[in-house]
Formats: structure tokens, C-alpha cells, sequence
């Protein structure tokens, strides 16, 4: 109960923040993406302050041994470079230029209810959902426990 | 750069940032989107309520900000449909098989100093830098 009411907080002002930014905007993203156009810089910006805060907030946050709703942190550990590392990245990348919108504020742009936003988040999922079945070789193989 | 906008990308930038302490404080999560939302088809029942509410959360920040004044009205896609279908695809696929999107590589990886998601950061800007110039300056579309 309190990490579901922590986690909707944490995305509530995640969405604001993304709204505020104005990175839920295609046209915004898609004005920084075209570096040999009429090229905006802001959402530089929008990165220079998360980063400030998240990297001077996780630090003082892992001085803890653990979170204040669960027994531990659940931090990736991996620090290999790998071939779906890089290829994943790639297609992100091409699909975030076609459309100029990425999974957060993807999600919060569905508060205007535009079908094309609805249908990319759909499509979003599917493939999510088809990486899964390509990875595993089946839908139904479960995963390993965490 | 009539279009610059620094002081509300900066300080929309500090509310991410915010919301990223705050989850990995309470919930010793990495505040990644697209890992959020990818755990949910996991279906692991202890592990998808929260999942869901961070989801809703971020229509619901997006909501408050309209309520507060704010606009929304360029919240809306260009591109045609075959584009956006396409686009949600690569994005959904990239990012499952990526391990991270623009939050969970670009904020939380990053800040942790993650040698792969600095890496990936990298690819996916280059990669979209590169989309956008091919689209809007090669084939002029």
C-alpha cells in the first residue's frame, strides 16, 4: 500500500515535471532532435536538471541500507556493453525521431486523450511485448524470479 | 531559437530529477518508464500495482498541470498514422531490448554513472539526431 501510494506521488510529479518541461510536446522533442534546423536546445535543459538532482539525491539516498518501503534497493547491476544494448538504443532512437515522443512522456500525454497518442502507446506495448517473444523464443516462458 | 524555453525545461528537468529520488528513496526503484511499464507484462501479481500507479500518476501530473493553468495544446502528433504505429513500435522494442528509455538510461543511469547507460544515451540521441535529419533534410518531408 505505501510503495503503490509512493509510486503514484513519484509519477504524478514525474508527469508534471515532463508537462512543465514541455517534453510531452512531439514538436518540442522534434525541434531538439534537428540539429541542422532551427535547433532548440531546451531539452538539454530538461536533462542538466534531473541530472543535478538525481545525481546528488541517489547519492545522499544510498548513504541508507535500504528504502523506506521495501527490504532493498533494486539497482541493475550489469555493466557489460552488449549487442541488445546498442541495437535497442539504435531502434529507440529511430522511432523517437519519427514520432518525438518517448515512453514517459508517452504516457502522459495520454491525460489529452488524442488517438494517435493512444495508438502509439499501444503500439508501445506491442513492442514491448514482441521483444519479450523475440528474446525468449515464447510468450509463455516465465521469467526468472527477481 | 525563438523557440528556446531554459527556465521551464531546467526546472521541469528538477521535478524529474525529484521524482526520481523519490521513488528510489520509498521504493528503491529506478524511476525507467519504459521498465516500469514493460514490468507490468511480467504479471507478476506483487509487482504490478505499484507499476500501474506510477503510470497513472504520470497522466495525473500531466492532468494537474493543465488544471493549474498550463498547456497542453501542443500535445499533439504530426505524423501520420503508419508513422506513429511505426514509431511505437521501435520505441516499445528498442527500449524492452535496450533495458532503458530516456529516464531510465538518460536520468537514473546516468546519475548512477552507468557506463552502459552512457553508452546507450549516447546511441539513442545519435540514432534520433540522425531520423530527424534523414526525414526533415534529406527526404524533405
Amino acid at each position: 500500500m505505501k510503495r503503490s501510494v509512493s509510486a503514484l506521488v513519484a509519477g504524478i510529479l514525474f508527469g508534471f515535471g515532463l508537462s512543465v518541461a514541455q517534453m510531452v510536446s512531439p514538436a518540442k522533442v522534434l525541434g531538439f532532435l534537428d540539429l541542422a534546423g532551427n535547433w532548440d536546445p531546451s531539452l538539454a535543459l530538461v536533462m542538466v536538471g534531473a541530472l543535478l538532482v538525481s545525481f546528488a539525491g541517489y547519492r545522499f539516498v544510498r548513504l541508507r541500507a535500504a528504502p523506506l518501503f521495501e527490504s532493498k534497493f533494486h539497482l541493475p547491476t550489469r555493466t557489460d556493453i552488449d549487442r541488445p544494448l546498442i541495437g535497442g538504443a539504435v531502434l529507440f532512437g529511430i522511432g523517437w525521431g519519427l514520432v518525438g515522443l518517448c515512453p514517459g512522456p508517452a504516457l502522459a500525454a495520454l491525460a489529452v486523450g488524442d488517438p494517435k497518442i493512444i495508438g502509439f502507446v499501444v503500439a508501445m506495448v506491442v513492442g514491448m511485448a514482441l521483444d519479450r517473444v523475440y528474446t525468449r523464443g515464447t510468450w509463455f516462458a516465465r521469467p526468472q524470479a527477481a | 531559437m525563438e523557440h528556446f524555453t531554459p527556465s521551464d525545461s531546467f526546472s521541469g528537468g528538477l521535478l524529474i530529477g525529484a521524482a526520481a529520488v523519490l521513488l528510489l528513496a520509498c521504493n528503491g526503484r529506478i524511476a525507467g518508464v519504459s521498465g516500469i511499464l514493460g514490468g507490468v507484462l511480467e504479471a507478476r501479481s506483487d509487482d504490478i500495482v505499484w507499476r500501474l500507479m506510477f503510470v497513472g500518476g504520470l497522466i495525473l501530473g500531466a492532468l494537474g498541470f493543465q488544471t493549474l493553468g498550463g498547456s497542453l495544446a501542443a500535445v499533439k502528433i504530426e505524423a501520420g498514422w503508419p508513422v506513429v504505429i511505426l514509431g511505437g513500435l521501435l520505441v516499445g522494442f528498442g527500449t524492452h531490448r535496450g533495458r532503458g528509455c530516456t529516464s531510465g538510461h538518460g536520468v537514473c543511469g546516468n546519475a548512477q554513472l552507468s557506463k552502459r547507460s552512457m553508452i546507450a544515451t549516447l546511441t539513442f540521441m545519435a540514432a534520433g539526431f540522425a531520423t530527424v535529419f534523414v526525414l526533415r533534410h534529406l527526404i524533405g518531408a
